[in-house]
C-alpha cells in the first residue's frame, strides 16, 4: 500500500491537476506552462495558508 | 475582411467533416487518445500520464472504486468515477480498490480516483473543442 505523508499527496494531487489545467485551459505552449505553474502554486499555497489557518484555530 | 471571412468559413468546414464526436468519445475511453487522435502526442502524452497517474496512485491508496450509490454523496463518486471511461472498467473487472475506506490514506485515495475521472472528462472535452475548431490548435 502506498501511504505517503498529508504534504506529499497535496504535491502529487497539485501536480497531475495543474498539467490538465495548463493544456486545456490555453491555446499556446508558453501559456499552458505559465498557467499550469500558476495553478500548482496556488494549490500548494492556498492548502499552506489554510493548514496554518486550522493550526492556530484548534490552539 | 470578406476574403477573412470566406477564410475562416472554409476552416470551420473542413475541420467539421467526419465523425466529430470520436476524440470525445476516445479520449473518455483511454486518457489522452483523443488528443493523440489529432496528433497532439506532447499534449496527449503529458495528459495521458497525469491521469493515469492519478488513478494508479488513488488505488495504490486502497482508494475505494465506487460500484453502487446510496446516497447522493456516492452518486457523486460513481460519476466522478465513471469519467475515467475504460480505467474504470477493468479495474471494476480486476477487482482493484478496497470495498470501504478503512484508513485516511485511503480516502486520499478515493479522491484521487475520482479527481482522475473528472480530469478525463476535461481532456476529452477539450480533444473534442480541438477537433470542432473552438479551440484554436
Amino acid at each position: 500500500m502506498f501511504a505517503p505523508s498529508h504534504f506529499t499527496a497535496v504535491l502529487l494531487f497539485a501536480l497531475f491537476a495543474s498539467t490538465v489545467f495548463g493544456i486545456t485551459m490555453r491555446d499556446t505552449p508558453p501559456k499552458m506552462l505559465r498557467y499550469g505553474a500558476y495553478c500548482f502554486v496556488l494549490f500548494v499555497g492556498s492548502a499552506i495558508v489554510l493548514s496554518w489557518l486550522m493550526y492556530f484555530i484548534a490552539r | 475582411m470578406a476574403a477573412t471571412q470566406n477564410n475562416s468559413a472554409s476552416a470551420g468546414k473542413s475541420t467539421n467533416q467526419g465523425f466529430v464526436y470520436l476524440p470525445l468519445v476516445v479520449g473518455w475511453l483511454v486518457p489522452g487518445a483523443g488528443h493523440f487522435l489529432l496528433r497532439k502526442w506532447g499534449r496527449g502524452a503529458l495528459l495521458a500520464i497525469s491521469i493515469f497517474g492519478m488513478f494508479v496512485i488513488g488505488v495504490a491508496m486502497q482508494g475505494k472504486i465506487y460500484s453502487h450509490a446510496s446516497d447522493i454523496l456516492e452518486v457523486l463518486g460513481l460519476i466522478g468515477d465513471l469519467g475515467n471511461g475504460l480505467l474504470y472498467i477493468v479495474s471494476r473487472v480486476a477487482g482493484l480498490g478496497a470495498d470501504s475506506v478503512q484508513v485516511t490514506t485511503a480516502d486520499w485515495g478515493s479522491r484521487f480516483i475520482v479527481v482522475a475521472g473528472l480530469l478525463n472528462v476535461i481532456a476529452a472535452v477539450d480533444a473534442h473543442n480541438l477537433r470542432t475548431g473552438r479551440k484554436p490548435s
